[in-house]
């Protein structure tokens, strides 16, 4: 691998930087792998990486039936933070959190992640009281936290509405100063180009049609391009899991619903800090571009056709603008949907299934991004030992029998 | 945008007047005691997310505020048929091959159903 640095950008420059290395190569299919991962989104191809620099499992193929970083993990609106408020969601989220703070060392590749803090705005008493609950939660954790009231919020951001003559005032908020956001694309191809370098073969345009499942144990999988031998699959596939649970003969308690977001044209740097509001229904932040993020809450209807409805930008807007009255006259540039598979207790999956060999990360819903350095990571770990990782071990499939729910609704809620 | 049938009002209302409310013909077991862990589980959690056609319930929540069902196509967001509660759908995944429509959704969205 071509290693980044300053003084190899000075050196392309000579050659009017047409000499530069691809970041990873297109290799044909081996017949046979020790792992493979099915879908080369974030989290897929950040569980490869793992694979093979960690846990020493280089024969690896990651399966991806579009191109990498063309679902979710390029449509997300690139938020990192870690404030949740159960054990053991705080633990895997600040897991991620902590990879994240040292991500662009470690593949040297610069995914801009820049920690400029998320707000979680309460509008009302209960919502204080929860942001109360949920930051000293966060505390015992040793996840940084605060709790802000009107006064501190406007002082972190002069052009929000905090007056008390809004629909739905400011009363307060959550703050962590090391969330903030990254380049989700970055992210992507840095974790390709990094797992590539390590020798995972990452197979783009091939669509897995099947599991080659005998007594119980899966063995391969069937793909467009041919059938590919691994005795231990692991499947990342987000809004399609349902669809290949399916194929390996079990249901997961996941529905698939569109969620939207949309950027406005670039202006200039207004906004240093990503906030978020449940109660309203809208979440913000401003790119290196110069563009306003904004997130819309997710359709109510099951979907899988990556785009939303306009009554949900409508409602988001409306949201923005009453937080925001000096963005009325913004004009917003592209709109676009994913699709998020919801779990009914808006916590993941990772997970072993009822098919020896074949494990699950999905049910991230709408606040998978976050979690990308971390979920690779211990879904990795849980791979190479045939033994789920400890801090995976709590989002097993089967906490929907047990009971064991891990009920997150509060700080992932709608708005990530 | 929906443009949806209310079974009962007999008229066609936009998507503002509705909510949807998840799957549809979901029956609560006559005897929660007897269930097992399984079963309850599944009641409670486990619904239908196919890729294809879909039956699911949305209220005229601002409108004559009465449930009822919709048979939809979930990647061309087609709706297919709409009936009212205790109905069966004329229109299920075996009677409906990928409507043209969906096909044609489907290749623009770059999505395959």
């Amino acid at each position: 691998m071509q290693r980044y640095s300053g003084f190899g950008l000075v050196k392309h420059a000579l050659s009017h930087h047409e000499n530069w290395e691809r970041q990873w190569r297109n290799p044909t299919p081996k017949k046979q792998y020790d792992v493979i991962i099915v879908g080369g989104g974030g989290h897929g191809l950040a569980t490869a990486y793992y694979l093979a620099k960690e846990f020493g499992v280089k024969n690896v193929a990651v399966i991806e039936k579009g191109w990498l970083g063309g679902g979710n993990t390029a449509r997300n609106t690139t938020i990192v933070r870690s404030n949740y408020l159960w054990d053991e969601a705080a633990a895997l989220y600040e897991h991620a959190m902590k990879l994240w703070e040292g991500l662009s060392q470690d593949l040297n590749y610069n995914v801009m992640f820049s920690q400029r803090g998320v707000l979680n705005l309460g509008h009302t008493l209960q919502d204080m009281r929860d942001i109360q609950r949920r930051v000293n939660a966060n505390r015992l954790n040793g996840i940084d936290g605060e709790v802000l009231d009107a006064k501190g919020v406007q002082e972190l951001v002069p052009i929000m509405d905090c007056s008390k003559n809004a629909r739905y005032p400011v009363m307060g908020a959550s703050w962590q100063p090391r969330a903030g956001v990254a380049r989700h694309d970055a992210v992507a191809w840095g974790y390709a180009r990094g797992a590539d370098a390590h020798g995972v073969d990452i197979l783009q345009q091939t669509e897995v049609t099947g599991f080659k499942i005998r007594d119980g144990q899966i063995y391969g999988v069937h793909t467009n391009r041919g059938d590919i031998e691994a005795k231990t699959v692991g499947c990342v596939a987000a809004g399609n899991s349902s669809v290949l649970a399916k194929m390996g003969g079990f249901n997961l308690p996941l529905e698939s619903h569109p969620l939207q977001a949309l950027v406005s044209e670039p202006i200039k740097p207004i906004l240093d800090t990503v906030v978020m509001s449940n109660h309203v229904h809208g979440y913000i932040s401003q790119s290196d571009k110069g563009d306003l993020v904004i997130g819309a809450g997710i359709d109510g209807y099951n979907g899988y056709g990556q785009r939303g409805s306009y009554p949900t930008v409508e409602h988001t807007l409306q949201a923005i603008v009453e937080m925001f009255p000096i963005f009325s006259r913004v004009r917003m540039n592209r709109q676009w949907g994913g699709i998020v598979d919801t779990c009914p207790d808006a916590c993941p999956i990772i997970s072993k299934t009822p098919v020896k060999g074949l494990y699950f990360n999905c049910g991230w819903g709408t606040g998978g991004f976050k979690a990308t350095p971390g979920s690779g990571h211990v879904f990795a770990a849980s791979l190479a030992k045939g033994e789920m990782h400890p801090i995976a071990e709590p989002f097993s499939m089967f906490r929907f029998h047990s009971g064991a729910l891990i009920d997150e609704h509060g700080a992932a809620g709608v708005a990530h | 945008m929906f443009y949806i049938y209310c079974p009962y009002c007999g008229e066609h209302r936009e998507e503002e007047e509705f909510h949807p409310k998840g799957q549809a013909h979901i029956e609560r077991p006559k005897e929660p005691e007897a269930c097992s862990d399984e079963e309850w589980g599944d009641y409670l959690f486990f619904r239908d997310n196919p890729r294809g056609v879909h039956h699911e319930m949305w209220v005229h929540a601002v409108g004559c505020r009465k449930f009822f069902n919709v048979t939809r196509h979930t990647v061309s967001y087609e709706i297919l048929e709409t009936y009212k509660m205790g109905e069966q759908p004329s229109i299920t995944a075996d009677s409906q091959g990928p409507s043209r429509e969906a096909a044609a959704v489907s290749q623009k969205e770059g999505v395959r159903a």
